[in-house]
């Protein structure tokens, strides 16, 4: 189950908003305008159950994400969906790898912290006898350029 | 009936008397004649697996889908505490500092190995750039990669990181890193084919026990490092998953 923010994890001036996830869950989200860079050379890599249940995080995802590792076992993935992220890239996520398919994009997460952070993602179904049985995530550095392409596109697709 | 074993052509030259003891080392502990064959590149290699010469390979991870997956390959085991990583490096004097500052049009400076260049190319898409919007020149070592940055032949170079950090520490001090990968589950693993797969359980054990004596310690030493650890099925399937999700 995903739990509401907390004000005493937030660092910095927040604003606050009901954001609605994916199966009717709503969760209050409290974000800043913080951004954390992307770090350089590393990647960050998750794996869920087909429910988007996290069940493998790795330390990358545990740094940028600002929770622990035990936060993040058995939370959904979209504890990190950001209020300025529309809602229709994720369905387009789940539709492609729903189809078998791998999914590519750019992504604003949201940290516990309520500060942010830009990544492209790569999601792909984990077939194992012929069955989808999981996905795994990888995120890597975006370019700047892409960032600020997303940053005036996303606002329109809402 | 001799099998045949061979290493990922990538391997650090230092080491080739190492694979060659070490095949010694298990045609003695498992009872069987085997063949080391190194090759001196990735399609000659790619060749004699297609025709289903190999039995035994320490394979490179990007050949890890197909062995697996179109040759029936079964891993054994990897290096423990080695994964592969990549370093994307300057002249010492350029002004770059971040991949950021790089512009299309450069020409970059690659080995054959499939892995380590794709990690590079990841990490210079940070800064825009691709495939199609650089020029690659393909070199046999990482030696001619560092050379051909100092006489200003390119401006990029991509190493493996255990490769550039053993060049000459005056190579060294004449470049400088961009960006050092740390992705540590991207790694070498031994595999074996199908005409070994009944005797995959006791091939691993062998491996798994190597370092318990110190004839076998000494081997390992001399192939970089200390032991072995088990590679599942599962293990490669998710780094499988990962080339996969890495190679666009």
């Amino acid at each position: 189950m995903i739990q509401d923010m907390k004000p005493e994890d937030i660092i910095g001036d927040y604003k606050e908003t009901l954001l609605d996830l994916y199966g009717s869950i709503c969760r209050v989200v409290l974000y800043t305008d913080i951004e954390t860079p992307y770090p350089d050379g590393k990647l960050i890599v998750s794996t869920t159950d087909k429910n988007g249940i996290i069940t493998h995080v790795n330390k990358s995802f545990v740094e940028m994400s600002g929770y622990t590792e035990a936060e993040l076992i058995n939370a959904p993935h979209s504890i990190l969906r950001h209020p300025d992220m529309p809602p229709a890239a994720f369905k387009d996520l789940w539709d492609t790898v729903n189809r078998g398919e791998k999914w590519q994009g750019f992504v604003k997460n949201l940290r516990k912290d309520g500060g942010y952070y830009w990544v492209k993602a790569t999601v792909i179904p984990n077939i194992r006898h012929g069955e989808v049985v999981s996905y795994t995530s990888v995120r890597r550095k975006p370019s700047r350029t892409k960032v600020d392409e997303c940053i005036k596109l996303y606002p329109t697709l809402f | 009936m001799s099998y045949l074993f061979t290493v990922s052509p990538d391997f650090t030259p230092v080491h080739l008397s190492g694979w060659y003891i070490f095949n010694t080392w298990l045609q003695r502990q498992s009872g069987s004649p085997i063949h080391l064959e190194m090759y001196n590149d990735f399609p000659t290699q790619r060749l004699a697996i297609h025709n289903d010469q190999v039995d035994l390979i320490f394979a490179n991870p990007f050949d890890a889908a197909m062995l697996v997956r179109e040759k029936g390959f079964l891993p054994l085991v990897k290096a423990a505490g080695v994964s592969d990583e990549a370093i994307i490096a300057v002249r010492a004097d350029s002004a770059v500092e971040d991949v950021a500052h790089l512009s299309p049009g450069i020409t970059v400076a690659v080995t054959e190995d499939p892995d380590v260049t794709m990690m590079g190319m990841i990490m210079l898409e940070a800064g825009d750039l691709n495939a199609g919007n650089v020029e690659t020149t393909i070199f046999d070592t990482y030696v001619l990669v560092a050379k051909n940055l100092l006489n200003d032949s390119a401006d990029v170079g991509i190493f493996l990181a255990e490769a550039y950090d053993d060049l000459s520490s005056i190579v060294k001090k004449q470049l400088k890193i961009l960006v050092r990968s740390q992705i540590s589950v991207i790694h070498h693993s031994l595999m074996v084919g199908p005409k070994l797969a009944d005797r995959r359980d006791e091939i691993q054990a062998l491996l798994l026990s190597m370092a318990e004596d110190d004839k076998g310690k000494d081997i390992l030493k001399s192939l970089g490092f200390d032991n072995w650890v088990k590679v599942d099925d599962e293990d490669m399937e998710f780094m499988i998953d990962l080339m996969e999700a890495l190679a666009t």
